[in-house]
């Protein structure tokens, strides 16, 4: 199978700030996938060197096989939604999404005619005259989607698309970007900081921190099976476990990871980790308890129904001897 | 512990404070009234005074004002010796315009998307140096660099460009005896006085246009110049506009430059200077001073049909 995009050893440095540490990294066409990490972890970046917005200072980009490190912006197949949306203020909503095609000399009829299909593609029908101006965030969203698409790129890039979102708008058009992928069948790379959109969206997921690849796979791979305790950490907020509490579980000399979903609450010999209840917190389909595991805070999430200890109480709380995750990448 | 729910009054801040918070047009009425004055009654008021001695005339043979209505004298505006000077100032300004627009793009355009910090501070000292020191000492000083023995000549010749310098200057219309007696020297001091009034406002809209939207252009295929004028220029015409209306009305206005430098042509600033003054004609100066107004009424519509100000 080809690869859509393929990293090999990419550096990107601005001075002595290494935004992209030696990434490699490969795409598979078609695939949904999703860059998550923090702020500052070198996602962005990742996404603006395949757009060629910035030059690696060293390795090789391929995009369906070709080097692109010399290639600018305007003669890559692909084509970028982004986080602002990026607009053009002073044109109508038509103009916007055939700007991509009147650059290219398509004359007025054609392209407004494929502008008109892309609009009805993100739903748009008819808000072909709109100035973005008149639009909500959600509807100028899907402006930019469908002028990005209308160039039929290989390869959509998406940076933050739902971040200036609010929730509900945010969980229609996580679904809906979803569908356009499949019906497209192009290949999608998003860029997010949120676990929660990577998780449901993306079909493999990339998680960054501090300009390399912490660990790659199926959103079921990283989040079951954490790498590194910043995985752990950053996706879901599992429960990381040092060397010796992991021993005394059971475990080897490791750090582990537990997630707080697999714990659940039990009383004497039951119990597997014991402590004070140092906070609660209610979430509605369940409660979150932690416990203070011989200085190590430990997090279960109860569901809801079932009663819960108060605060500065003793707790126990055991789990299913397969949920203690042994991280492979820490030492 | 007793604790109040209404903290004390500290003195008279407070109690204006409390005054405005409790009439929140009045400190809005207190700020505005001096300036709405000033424009009301001082600028407005004498632009209707100039426009009401307009439609007055004079008398041929007492040199008197005769207050009565009439359009006589805005007929004279339409004698070929009145129609020339107006010709001459209105191509002057345009030329002024576009070339303080072609020599301010490439400057705000750094200004805007690559100075930062430092280099910033050296821009905006850099822009705004020149209109520290006085009018008359630039222009005076210009008439130094541009006259035969000046510096440009000199350079000319020394640089073997001296035929260059002439050919020039052997331009009919625009050429003359030496750069400082000819429409080019006109021009050119023009440009340079009135150049950091297009820079700013350029600046300050293309400092607007956000980097995300080149890029967008960029990534949907657009070449740079393609970018330039499907994108950037849109965008920063509200700015090549409001500093258009600086140099052009400027220009319009003017007097003291074409009348030092230059081929003693007639500008309108001029004329309304010698038609109050020595001639006493003051509905004639007072018609010709309409003129500027009126032309800058029609570029601004004009402006605006071309859409200039769709994007602020």
């Amino acid at each position: 199978m080809t690869a859509a995009v393929e990293f090999q050893n990419v550096q990107r440095h601005f001075g002595t700030v290494k935004a992209v540490d030696g990434v490699d990294l490969t795409i598979r066409e078609g695939a949904f996938f999703a860059m998550l990490g923090p702020s500052g972890s070198g996602k962005t970046t990742c996404l603006r060197l395949i757009s060629g917005f910035e030059k690696p200072t060293g390795g090789a980009i391929r995009i369906f096989g070709q080097d692109v490190s010399d290639v600018p912006p305007n003669r890559r197949n692909v084509n970028t939604v982004f986080q602002d949306y990026a607009l053009f203020p002073h044109m109508n909503v038509r103009d916007n999404v055939a700007y991509g095609l009147m650059v290219k000399g398509v004359d007025r009829a054609r392209r407004y005619a494929k502008a008109e299909e892309m609009l009805s593609l993100v739903k748009l029908s008819g808000y072909g005259d709109r100035k973005p101006g008149q639009l909500s965030g959600g509807q100028r969203q899907r402006v930019a989607l469908a002028r990005a698409l209308v160039n039929e790129p290989r390869v959509l890039l998406l940076d933050e698309p739902l971040g200036a979102l609010d929730l509900k708008l945010r969980e229609a058009m996580q679904d809906e970007l979803k569908a356009l992928q499949h019906r497209l069948g192009i290949t999608f790379v998003f860029v997010t900081h949120d676990q929660h959109e990577a998780l449901s969206m993306a079909d493999s997921l990339a998680v960054f921190n501090e300009g390399r690849i912490a660990q790659i796979g199926t959103p079921e791979e990283v989040y079951a099976r954490p790498a590194t305790r910043f995985v752990a950490d950053f996706v879901g907020s599992s429960n990381v476990l040092p060397p010796d509490l992991t021993r005394s579980l059971g475990g080897p000399d490791r750090w582990s990871s537990l997630r707080p979903e697999s714990l659940r609450l039990a009383t004497g010999p039951d119990a597997r980790l014991t402590g004070p209840v140092r906070a609660l917190r209610y979430l509605g389909a369940g409660t979150r308890v932690v416990i203070d595991a011989r200085g190590t805070e430990i997090a279960a999430l109860i569901p809801a129904g079932q009663p819960v200890p108060p605060e500065g109480a003793e707790a126990g709380l055991t789990f299913d001897a397969p949920a203690l995750h042994v991280m492979e990448g820490e030492k | 512990m007793t604790t109040t729910a209404i903290l004390p009054e500290r003195g008279l801040s407070d109690r204006l404070t409390a005054t405005f918070w409790r009439r929140p047009r009045l400190l809005l009425v207190l700020l505005l009234t001096p300036p709405l004055l000033w424009l009301g009654v001082v600028y407005l008021g004498s632009l209707a005074a100039l426009l009401w001695q307009s439609f007055y005339s004079i008398d041929e043979f007492s040199g008197m004002v005769v207050p009565e209505f009439t359009l006589k004298t805005y007929a004279e505006l339409f004698r070929p010796a009145n129609l020339d000077i107006i010709i001459r100032t209105v191509s002057m300004s345009a030329a002024v315009t576009l070339g303080c627009a072609v020599l301010a793009f490439p400057i705000a355009y750094y200004a805007a998307r690559y100075a930062r910090g430092r280099w910033k501070a050296v821009f905006y000292l850099g822009i705004m140096l020149p209109l520290w020191s006085s009018y008359l000492v630039k222009v005076y000083a210009w008439k130094l660099i541009l006259a035969k023995e000046g510096i440009i000549g000199w350079a000319a010749t020394g640089a073997g460009l001296g035929g260059v310098l002439d050919a020039v200057l052997a331009i009919p219309v625009i050429g003359g005896n030496s750069l400082s007696t000819s429409y080019i020297g006109t021009f050119l001091v023009f440009v340079y006085v009135w150049l950091p009034y297009m820079i700013l406002p350029m600046q300050a809209a293309l400092e607007r246009v956000p980097t995300s939207m080149l890029e967008a252009s960029a990534d949907l295929g657009a070449s740079r110049s393609q970018t330039f004028r499907t994108v950037i220029l849109p965008l920063a015409m509200p700015g090549v506009i409001a500093g258009s209306i600086f140099t052009f009305s400027l220009t319009l206005g003017d007097y003291i430059i074409p009348s030092i430098i230059g081929n003693s042509a007639n500008f309108i600033g001029m004329a309304v200077y010698q038609f109050q003054g020595t001639a006493g004609n003051i509905p004639l100066a007072a018609a010709f001073a309409v003129v500027p107004i009126l032309i800058m009424l029609v570029y601004l519509t004009l402006a605006r049909r071309a859409g200039a100000f769709d994007a602020l």
